[in-house]
């Protein structure tokens, strides 16, 4: 049984997968489909785009027949992903499969069957859309492999435990804890030998669920493909500071689901390597990623996914786009700090030192920082109403950004996930109120 | 008569419309409770203007901006901040109250805007607020700054939430609490909504008033007292953003 799971693993992965991206590009070409298809006030589309595509496609393919044929783990987005997958576990982000449900609109119905379950519609909009797509079987992606363990670093929010705690009730399987203390400046010594001991406990846990050992040399391995991939996206992000932008930072909120659902594997640093040259070229031959770039701007805050796209076409159409972006900035930080000379230490360090598990003042400096190296003009803080620990103390950053760098500064409030927590006319009143305002 | 703009502020309570001159100075006004056919009303209050003030571009604000005819549309707090730039030209801080809006604006020195905050997907501390629950008390507009001034001392209203304070008054008349004392604690809890959205306002900067409350005297009174600063109400308070849009649409430079 196991071995024809593994088979169909296997062929969904090598075979049928690939074959179905061909004939899909086949067919695309056949319809007159070119890549330039965007038009409106943005550039001409990105090439890499349909990789991407095919890329996430495959790994939701291959998923679909993961669980039986390998070890299954889902994990949360700021987990230390290297560990698992050193040890051959398929790995599930609930929180990017979440994402996906919101881009399609599909939260309201599968929130409402976590609500009827008794989960508060206050609870992150992440963790309903997970649990109603766990309670109803419901998933644009067909399914996602049911886990062998459940792994949760507290590194983004406290949410997660508990979330996960729910995970594991429902699939009666272990759940492992990552607890990070959180950090006022830098962590101390106690705390990252506290993260680097629970780093080697939950390896002996999950080999102990496998029957097999970690090998430290796969370890090695996928810290250095991880920490080469981070670098990669990265350059990718660093292709923004041009004028104009090759892209705008929303192309990035889709452009990083590989950074961060297939870290550490050979297909994602591929991905990144042709991404980077293309926006390299487009730099080079003066492209950008809308078509009158007149404003910079900075996001802060996951992106609001079902109203991304209504929200960039109102403000490129008056030139204003998003040059960069806390968000996906995040992944270009935090695994520059992993080193395969010292896999668990360096670990540790990364993941305690993730923005969302450090204090105001140090998410102030990545603001400032950001804002300065990509010149913007303004930012945009999304107050989300489904993230309280990247939305805390945003009144304070606002008033610093525009005190020490003089720019003008909206906060937004909306919900990543939800679009019944969001009101659209409010929120093109506030933002065409911003624009009005750089004259 | 030679209008230079025409502005119409389409607001969720009233619907208003301004002409003017090519200095700025008000040829003609229009004020009316707001209609749900938007484009009508909007259509028929411009059309009456040019028949008094003659021909002129249109600018449109206002939740219903988008539905009017107009050459432009621009948001409520651009307008709102013209509006009371043009009457008092300095730096300073600008609070709209509207049925459904409640704003605090800054402005710089050449009346730009700074900054700016909103009540969100919230009715606390906007018109709306008060309509509810006077309707509820059967207390009119007019009637409001009497019976807030008659009374000995507010009645504690600790809901800021227009539905929860609604259920709140109506045991407080159950348990017949005076009613003078209830609209007085109303307008405390209104004040102490708006001074919470405008947070710590700069040192020295000159508040102004504009919106429908501003007619509101008592309400007035409130605000002053829990932001601890005078305010001064902009003259016909409910036309500012009106008037703005109709400076915007003259082209007249701020």
């Amino acid at each position: 049984m196991r071995l024809l799971r593994r088979f169909q693993y296997e062929a969904a992965g090598r075979l049928v997968g690939p074959g179905l991206v061909a004939w899909q590009r086949l067919a695309g070409t056949r319809r007159g489909r070119g890549p330039h298809g965007r038009g409106g006030p943005f550039g001409p589309r990105l090439e890499s785009t349909r990789r991407l595509k095919e890329l996430m496609s495959l790994h939701y393919l291959q998923g679909r027949y993961a669980d039986g044929a390998v070890p299954v783990a889902w994990v949360t987005s700021g987990f230390p992903v290297e560990l698992l997958r050193a040890m051959g576990f398929f790995c599930v982000y609930p929180e990017n499969h979440a994402a996906l449900c919101s881009v399609l609109r599909l939260v309201p119905r599968l929130s409402d069957a976590a609500e009827r379950e008794g989960f508060s519609r206050d609870l992150c909009s992440y963790a309903r859309t997970d649990i109603g797509s766990v309670l109803t079987s419901d998933s644009p992606v067909g399914r996602l492999p049911r886990p062998d363990l459940l792994a949760c670093c507290t590194n983004i929010c406290q949410t997660v435990l508990l979330w996960y705690r729910a995970l594991a009730w429902y699939f009666r399987v272990p759940l492992v804890l990552l607890d990070t203390p959180f950090v006022y400046g830098r962590a101390g010594a106690h705390s990252l030998a506290y993260v680097r001991d629970q780093l080697a406990e939950l390896t002996e846990a999950a080999g102990r669920l496998t029957g097999r050992p970690a090998d430290p040399e796969r370890l090695v391995q996928m810290v250095r493909r991880a920490r080469e991939g981070t670098a990669l996206w990265a350059e990718c992000l660093a292709a923004g500071k041009a004028r104009p932008s090759p892209w705008t930072a929303v192309d990035g909120f889709f452009h990083m689901a590989p950074i961060v659902t297939l870290r550490g594997s050979e297909e994602c640093n591929a991905y990144y390597r042709s991404l980077r040259d293309e926006l390299h070229d487009r730099v080079s031959r003066g492209v950008g990623g809308i078509r009158d770039e007149r404003r910079r701007l900075m996001w802060d805050n996951l992106p609001i996914w079902f109203h991304v796209r209504a929200l960039t076409t109102a403000l490129a159409e008056r030139g204003f786009t998003f040059v960069c972006a806390s968000y996906t900035n995040a992944w270009a930080e935090a695994g520059s700090r992993i080193d395969p000379m010292d896999p668990l230490g360096s670990i540790a360090d990364a993941y305690t030192h993730v923005i969302l598990n450090q204090d105001l003042a140090s998410r102030g400096r990545v603001l400032a920082r950001l804002a300065t190296e990509y010149q913007v003009d303004g930012a945009v803080l999304h107050s989300d109403r489904s993230c309280k620990p990247y939305s805390l103390g945003q009144v304070d950053l606002r008033e610093r950004l525009a005190r020490e760098l003089g720019i003008k500064v909206l906060l937004l409030e909306a919900d990543h996930g939800d679009p019944r927590q969001f009101s659209a006319e409010q929120a093109d009143v506030r933002l065409s109120a911003f624009m009005e305002s750089f004259g | 008569m030679s209008a230079a703009g025409i502005g119409v502020d389409a607001g969720s309570t009233t619907c208003k419309a301004v002409a003017v001159d090519r200095r700025g100075e008000v040829l003609a006004r229009r004020l009316e409770p707001a209609s749900p056919r938007i484009d009508e009303q909007a259509a028929r209050l411009v059309a009456s203007l040019r028949d008094e003030a003659g021909e002129a571009p249109v600018a449109a604000t206002g939740y219903g901006r988008k539905r009017v005819r107009a050459d432009r549309t621009l948001t409520e707090i651009t307008c709102h901040s013209r509006g009371a730039y043009h009457l008092r030209p300095r730096p300073g801080v600008l609070l709209d109250v509207g049925g459904q809006d409640t704003k605090v604006i800054r402005l710089g020195p050449a009346g730009e805007v700074l900054d700016f905050s909103m009540n969100d997907k919230c009715a606390a501390g906007t018109g709306r607020f008060l309509e509810v629950i006077l309707g509820r008390l059967h207390v009119g507009f007019e009637d409001v700054r009497e019976l807030a001034a008659r009374a000995d001392r507010p009645v504690a209203v600790s809901s800021t939430c227009t539905v929860f304070a609604e259920s709140e008054v109506i045991s407080l008349v159950a348990q017949g609490a005076p009613l003078e004392g209830i609209v007085r604690g109303l307008h405390a809890a209104f004040a102490s909504r708006v001074a919470a959205l405008a947070g710590a306002l700069p040192e020295g900067a000159p508040v102004a008033m504009s919106g429908g409350v501003a007619l509101n005297e008592a309400m007035v009174a409130a605000l002053s007292a829990a932001l601890g600063r005078p305010i001064e109400v902009l003259p016909d308070p409910q036309l500012v953003g009106a008037l703005g849009a109709a400076l915007a649409a003259a082209g007249a430079v701020i």
